[in-house]
C-alpha cells in the first residue's frame, strides 16, 4: 500500500477498518493466538488418541514408583534400586549440576589462562596454544568425550593400579581412589572458623575499601584476608586436637573397599567439557584484552602504575566488560553439552532420568517435559545471575 | 528466502508423508511395493550392515523372509535401524509394517502395548561373563563386582532384582551400545559383563582372547526374542507367523535352500503342502502359491540362517534354539 | 659514512640498516624466544613438550601404523590400524548408499559448491543468476538423492556417514534461515503478542539442548500426528535440528537488525514504504550483509552437534563408524575411527571459521572511518 493511499483512506474517515495500525495490529495478533491455538488443539487431540490407543500410561505417579534399577554414581544422595523415579531424578539433576559446576570452574580458570598465554610475547608459546585451540574448537564435543573415556579406560587395572603417598591413593581405569574423611568429634568448629574468617574478611575488605578512598592509606587486603579465611579454620583444626580420621581404601575381591571413588566416566565427562569451553573462553578472554585500547595501558603507565597494577586496575576491568556476556553463553553451552553424557553413561538427568526412566516407563512426554524444565530454570538461573554481575561491572555513566 | 520452508513442505509431501495402515497391511505393502523392516541399531549377529552396504544377520532374515513370501523378492524391503527408546513407537506410529529387533515377547507388551508378538526367533536368558583369571565359578560369587550393563532394557532390572534377592552389591557401568561395551569390557572397565546369553556369546567372540573368558552357567532370565506387529490385523499377523513358522518347519523337515528344488518332488505330503505343491496354503494367507517356497530358496530355512549369521561369524551354539527333535525349544506348530 | 651525513638536508637521510642484534632472523628468536630468562626456559618447556605429543602421534599416525593389509592382524606394527577406514571408507562417505549410484551424491555435492559460491563471494560476475541456481538447488538436491522420475528411488534410511552429515547441516541452515528471519522480526515487532511469542520460542530453544530435542523429536513428535501419517526417522531429526537452529538463526539475524542504525528504519517509512517493503528493500539487505560471519559460525556449530543424531540412531558419520567397528573383522579399531572422523571435522570446521574470519576482516574494514 503506498502513501498515498493510505492517507486518502486515513481522510476520508477510515473507509476500511484495515488501514487503521491499530486494527491491524490486533488483527495480525488475533491471526496468529488462533493459528497458535488451533496447533496446539491439533496436536493434543492428536496425542490423547495416540495415547489412548496405544494404551500409554499418563501422569506423574510414575516419579513415586520404584525405579528397579541401580546407578553408579549419586555422590551426595543416598540412592539404591528400590528409591523412586522421582529420586532419579534428583541423583540425575544433581549430577548435572556437579558436572556443570565444576566443569564451568575449570574452564573458566583454564581459558583464561591459554587466552594470557595466547597474548604472550613468546612466540613459540602462542602458536602452541593457538594450535590446541584450534584442534579443540573444530572436532566435535561427543568426539571428544569418546576420545577421552577411551584413554581413561587404557589406565592400570584394578590389580595393577598405581598408588601414591604410600597406598593412601590409587589410580586404575575405575578411577581414582581417594582417602575418605571420617570427622570426629569437635570438626564442626572448623567449617564454623571458615564462616567466621569469611565474614571477618568481607568486612575489613570494604573497610580497608573506605579508608583508601578517604584518606589513601592501602592495607595488603589480599594477605590479610588470605590468612584469615584459611588461618582460623586451620587454628580451629589445631586447637580441637586435629578430629579427622580417614578411611583408607584397600583392595578386597574385585575392586576396593572403602575410601572414595572418582570415576572415569565423570571425569572424562569433566575433562571434555572443560577443555572444549575452555577453548572458546580463552577467545573470548584474548578478544577481551585486545579490545581495551592500547592507549589505556600507556596513560596507566604514565601515571606510574606498576604494570600488575595496570593489569589489575585498568585493563582487566575495561576487558571484563567485553568478556562477560559471551562468557555467559559459553557457561550456557556448557551445561546444556553436560547432556552428552549419555553416550557414555554418567549418570547426569539426560542418561538417568531422560534415558532409563523414560524407557522404563515408556512415558516420553512428561519425562522429557521434566528434562526440558530442569535445562530451562538452570538457563535461567545462569543468565540472570551473569546478568547481575554484567550490571556490576558495566561501565556507569555519568 | 523462501526455498526452505518450501523445501521443507515439499520434502514432507514427497517423500514420507504416507497414508497407512487402515485396509490392511498386506495391501499397504503390497502397493508401496516394498516391506518396511524395523530392527536393532548394529548389533553383530542380528542386524549389521557388511561392507558391501547389505544388511545381515537372524532378524534381518526374518524380515527378508516375510518379504520373499508377499513379493518373491528378499531385496524387497527397507530395513529401518530402530533404537530401543523408539522401537514401539516407530511400530505403532505405522512407519514399519513390522518389528524384528531381538525384542522380549512380555506379557505388558503384548497387551498393553497392543502388539502382537508372532513367535519366538530366539530363546534368550541374562546371563554373566567373567575372566576366567577372576577364578568365579558361580554367580554367586559376585559380590562387590563391576558389573556393565546395557542401559534402557529389562537386563537392568533383572540385575538388580538378582543381586538384591541374593544379599550382594555392586557398581554399575551403564554401557549405551553393543560395540561400546565390548571395548569398556575388554578394557577391563568392568569384571563381568550382562546381557542375554546370545550377547555374551557375540560378545565374547570379538575380545582379544575369547578363550580365556567364561560364561557362568545363572541364567537369571527368561528372554524369549521375537518378531512383532502392530495388534488389529490378522491376516497380517499370520503371514509373519507362517514366515517365521515356515523356516522353522523346513529345517525340521530336512528342507534347504540348497535342495528344495529336488524335494519338489517328494513323498512327505507335508513338505509337498509346505512348498505349495499341493493345497492352497498361500491362498489362504492372501499369498500366491510359492510363498513357503520363495522364503526357502531365497532365504534359508532357520538352520541356514542361524549357522550363517550366529555360528559362523559369532560361534554361537545351537543351545537351547536347537529343534524339539534336538533337545531344543523349537517347536513349530504342524502346517496343515 | 659519518663523514658524508651532513651532506643530506634533514629528513632525507636513507634509511640505514638495522643494527645485527634488532633484525633478522636471530634477532626475531632473540626478540621473540629469549628475551629473559623466564622466556627462555618457557621456550625450553614448550619445545620438549610438543617433541615429546608429537614424537607419539606422529608414531601412532604414520611410521607405526598400518595402511596396507587384508585383516585386523595385519596390524603389528603397534600404531594405528588404517584398514577399517580403508575397507569401509565409501560408507563413512555415503552410508549404504547404493554404490553404483555414487553419481548422485557426488554430483550434488558439486553442485552444492556451485550454489554456495555466489552466495559467499559478492564479487563474482552474474551474481543474481547465479543466486537463482542456488535456490533451486535444495529442490535439485533432494531430487537427485532421493531419486524418481526415472532415477532407482533411495530410502532415507539408506543415506549416511559424510553425506548425512551435510545434508543434515545444509538442510538445518538452509531450513532455519526463513524461519530466523521470521523469528527475528517477531522478536522486534511492535505487537507484543507476536513478540512474545517469538521470544518464547527462541529462549525455550536456546534453553534446552540439542539432545532433548532430538529426543522429542524422534519419541514424541509421531505421537502428535494424526493416524496414518508418519514421519520418517531422517525427516524427523530434520525437523529437530532445523527448530533448534532457526532459534540461534533468529538471534544472529536480530544481531543484524539491531546494526542497522535507527536512521534506516526511519528513512524508509519516510519513503512512504509498507512494513514489508522497507524490510525487504531497506533492511534486511543490509542486515543479513552484517550477519553473514555469523551465519557462517552457526553453521560450524550446528554442523559439529549433527554427530547428536547418532544417539538417536542415525548413521552419521559417528554413527557409520560404530557400524564399522561393530564388524567383527574390525572390533577393538575405534580410536582409528573416532581419529579419522574428527580429522574430517576438523578440515572443514577449520577451513569454514578461516573464511568467516577473512570475511568479517573484510566487512570491519568497510565499515572502517
Amino acid at each position: 500500500m503506498s502513501a498515498e493511499t493510505a492517507q486518502n483512506a486515513r481522510r476520508s474517515g477510515g473507509a476500511s477498518l484495515f488501514t487503521d495500525q491499530r486494527f491491524r495490529s490486533l488483527f495480525y495478533q488475533a491471526l496468529v493466538v488462533g493459528l497458535l491455538g488451533a496447533f496446539i488443539v491439533f496436536i493434543v487431540f492428536n496425542t490423547a488418541q495416540n495415547i489412548e490407543k496405544r494404551g500409554i500410561q499418563t501422569g506423574f505417579d510414575f516419579l513415586s514408583a520404584p525405579a528397579g534399577y541401580d546407578i553408579a554414581i549419586s555422590p551426595f544422595i543416598e540412592y539404591t534400586a528400590q528409591h523412586s523415579h522421582g529420586r532419579v531424578f534428583l541423583v540425575g539433576l544433581f549430577n548435572t549440576l556437579l558436572v556443570s559446576a565444576l566443569g564451568i570452574i575449570a574452564a573458566t580458570i583454564l581459558g583464561v589462562f591459554l587466552g594470557v598465554l595466547r597474548l604472550s610475547p613468546n612466540w613459540l608459546v602462542s602458536r602452541v596454544v593457538y594450535c590446541y585451540v584450534e584442534m579443540t574448537r573444530n572436532v566435535p564435543l561427543l568426539l571428544q568425550i569418546l576420545l577421552w573415556y577411551a584413554i581413561f579406560l587404557g589406565l592400570p587395572s584394578v590389580k595393577q593400579s598405581m598408588s601414591f603417598f604410600n597406598d593412601t591413593f590409587f589410580l586404575n581405569q575405575r578411577g581414582l581412589i581417594l582417602p575418605e574423611p571420617l570427622p570426629s568429634d569437635g570438626f564442626m568448629w572448623v567449617p564454623i572458623a571458615l564462616i567466621i574468617g569469611l565474614v571477618a574478611s568481607f568486612i575489613f575488605a570494604k573497610w580497608a575499601h573506605k579508608t583508601q578512598d578517604a584518606t589513601g592509606k592501602i592495607y595488603p587486603v589480599f594477605l590479610i584476608n588470605t590468612a584469615m579465611i584459611l588461618g582460623l579454620p586451620i587454628l580451629a583444626f589445631a586447637a580441637m586436637g586435629f578430629p579427622l580420621d580417614f578411611a583408607y581404601a584397600e583392595l578386597k575381591g574385585f575392586n576396593f573397599k572403602g575410601g572414595m571413588t572418582i570415576k572415569p566416566e565423570f571425569t572424562a565427562l569433566w575433562f571434555a567439557l572443560s577443555l572444549y569451553t575452555a577453548a572458546f573462553i580463552s577467545e573470548t578472554v584474548r578478544a577481551g584484552i585486545q579490545s581495551v585500547s592500547h592507549g589505556q595501558t600507556e596513560a596507566s603507565e604514565a601515571l606510574g602504575l606498576r604494570p600488575s597494577w595496570t593489569m589489575r586496575l585498568v585493563v582487566l576491568p575495561q576487558a571484563l566488560r567485553v568478556i562477560i556476556p559471551p562468557m555467559t553463553s559459553q557457561y550456557l553451552n556448557l551445561t546444556k553439552n553436560s547432556s552428552l553424557a549419555v553416550a557414555i553413561g554418567y549418570p547426569d538427568i539426560v542418561q538417568s532420568f531422560g534415558g532409563v526412566t523414560l524407557n522404563q516407563t515408556g512415558q516420553a512426554i512428561e519425562v522429557i517435559f521434566i528434562t526440558m524444565l530442569v535445562y530451562l530454570t538452570i538457563s535461567l538461573v545462569i543468565s540472570s545471575f551473569m546478568n547481575w554481575y554484567n550490571n556490576r561491572v558495566r561501565l556507569v555513566e555519568r | 528466502m523462501k526455498f526452505g520452508k518450501v523445501l521443507f513442505v515439499a520434502a514432507a509431501a514427497a517423500s514420507v508423508m504416507t497414508a497407512a495402515a487402515q485396509a490392511g497391511t498386506l495391501e499397504d505393502v503390497k502397493a508401496r511395493g516394498e516391506l518396511q523392516c524395523g530392527v536393532a541399531t548394529p548389533l553383530p549377529g542380528f542386524a549389521n550392515p557388511n561392507a558391501d552396504n547389505v544388511w545381515e544377520g537372524l532378524d534381518v532374515d526374518v524380515c527378508r523372509a516375510v518379504a520373499a513370501a508377499v513379493f518373491g523378492d528378499p531385496m524387497k524391503v527397507k530395513i529401518t535401524p530402530t533404537t530401543s527408546k523408539e522401537r514401539f513407537t516407530v511400530l505403532q506410529s505405522g512407519e514399519i509394517d513390522m518389528l524384528a529387533r531381538n525384542t522380549t515377547w512380555t506379557f505388558s507388551r503384548d497387551v498393553n502395548l497392543g502388539f502382537e508378538f508372532v513367535g519366538v526367533n530366539y530363546y534368550d536368558g541374562q546371563g554373566f561373563l567373567v575372566n576366567k583369571s577372576l577364578g568365579v565359578t558361580s554367580a554367586t560369587e559376585l559380590d562387590g563386582a563391576s558389573v556393565c550393563v546395557q542401559t534402557g532394557t529389562t537386563t537392568e532390572l533383572n540385575l538388580a532384582d538378582y543381586f538384591r534377592a541374593q544379599g550382594m552389591k555392586y557398581e554399575t557401568v551403564p554401557i549405551a551400545t553393543a560395540e561400546e561395551g565390548a571395548k569398556v569390557y575388554d578394557e577391563g572397565r568392568c569384571d563381568v559383563y550382562t546381557t542375554d546369553a546370545s550377547g555374551l556369546y557375540s560378545l565374547r567372540s570379538v575380545l582379544a582372547v575369547p578363550a580365556d573368558q567364561v560364561v557362568l552357567p545363572e541364567i537369571i532370565s527368561k528372554e524369549p526374542l521375537g518378531p512383532l506387529v502392530r495388534h488389529g490385523d490378522q491376516q497380517w499377523g499370520d503371514i509373519a507367523r507362517w514366515t517365521l513358522n515356515t523356516m522353522i518347519i523346513a529345517e525340521e523337515l530336512g528342507v534347504t535352500s540348497a535342495n528344495i528344488d529336488e524335494m519338489t518332488s517328494s513323498n512327505n505330503p507335508e513338505i509337498l503342502r509346505l512348498l505349495g505343491v499341493e493345497g492352497n496354503m498361500g491362498e489362504q494367507l492372501g499369498l500366491d502359491s510359492k510363498w513357503a517356497y520363495n522364503v526357502i530358496k531365497t532365504v534359508g530355512n532357520y538352520g541356514e540362517s542361524f549357522k550363517t549369521n550366529l555360528t559362523d561369524t559369532l560361534n554361537i551354539e545351537r543351545g537351547i534354539n536347537a529343534q524339539w527333535k534336538d533337545g531344543g525349544l523349537l517347536y513349530a506348530p504342524p502346517m496343515r | 659514512m659519518s663523514l658524508t651525513e651532513q651532506q643530506y638536508a634533514p629528513g632525507e637521510h636513507p634509511d640505514l640498516p638495522a643494527p645485527l642484534g634488532e633484525a633478522g632472523l636471530i634477532a626475531w628468536f632473540k626478540k621473540r624466544l629469549f628475551s629473559s630468562i623466564g622466556n627462555t626456559i618457557l621456550t625450553i618447556i614448550t619445545l620438549y613438550f610438543l617433541y615429546d605429543v608429537l614424537s607419539t602421534v606422529i608414531f601412532w599416525t604414520l611410521t607405526g601404523a598400518t595402511f596396507v593389509g587384508e585383516t585386523k592382524a595385519d596390524c603389528t606394527l603397534g600404531g594405528a590400524c588404517w584398514l577399517v577406514i580403508g575397507d569401509r571408507f565409501h560408507q563413512f562417505m555415503y552410508g549404504l548408499y547404493p554404490k553404483t549410484e555414487y553419481w548422485r551424491p557426488n554430483l550434488t555435492f558439486v553442485l552444492m559448491i556451485l550454489a554456495i559460491i555466489p552466495v559467499l563471494f559478492d564479487k563474482i560476475p552474474h551474481r543474481g543468476k547465479f543466486l537463482l541456481f542456488s535456490t533451486l538447488f535444495p529442490f535439485i538436491a533432494f531430487f537427485l538423492l532421493s531419486g524418481g522420475l526415472g532415477m532407482e528411488t533411495v530410502d532415507s534410511s539408506d543415506w549416511g556417514g559424510l553425506l548425512l552429515t551435510l545434508v543434515l547441516g545444509v538442510t538445518g541452515i538452509v531450513a532455519s534461515f526463513p524461519i530466523g528471519i521470521v523469528l527475528a522480526l517477531g522478536r522486534r515487532s511492535n505487537m507484543p503478542i507476536v513478540r512474545t511469542l517469538c521470544v518464547c520460542f527462541i529462549e525455550f530453544v536456546r534453553g534446552v539442548p540439542l539432545i532433548t530435542i532430538l529426543f522429542m523429536a524422534s519419541n514424541m513428535l509421531p505421537l502428535f500426528l494424526p493416524e496414518g501419517v508418519n514421519f520418517d526417522k531422517l525427516l524427523r531429526a530434520l525437523i529437530g535440528v532445523a527448530l533448534f537452529s532457526s532459534a540461534y538463526m533468529a538471534e544472529v539475524i536480530r544481531g543484524g537488525l539491531q546494526a542497522i542504525p535507527k536512521g534506516q528504519f526511519e528513512g524508509a517509512d519516510a519513503m512512504g514504504l509498507s512494513y514489508w517493503q522497507s524490510m525487504r528493500l531497506i533492511i534486511l539487505p543490509q542486515a543479513l550483509r552484517i550477519v553473514i560471519p555469523g551465519i557462517v559460525n552457526t553453521f560450524i556449530g550446528l554442523y559439529k552437534d549433527t554427530t547428536l543424531v547418532s544417539i538417536i540412531g542415525l548413521f552419521d558419520l559417528i554413527g557409520i563408524g560404530q557400524v564399522a567397528v561393530a564388524d567383527v573383522k574390525w572390533r577393538g579399531l575405534a580410536p582409528e575411527t573416532y581419529v579419522f572422523i574428527a580429522l574430517l571435522f576438523f578440515i572443514s570446521c577449520f577451513s569454514m571459521s578461516r573464511y568467516s574470519l577473512w570475511l568479517e576482516n573484510k566487512l570491519h574494514t568497510g565499515h572502517k572511518r
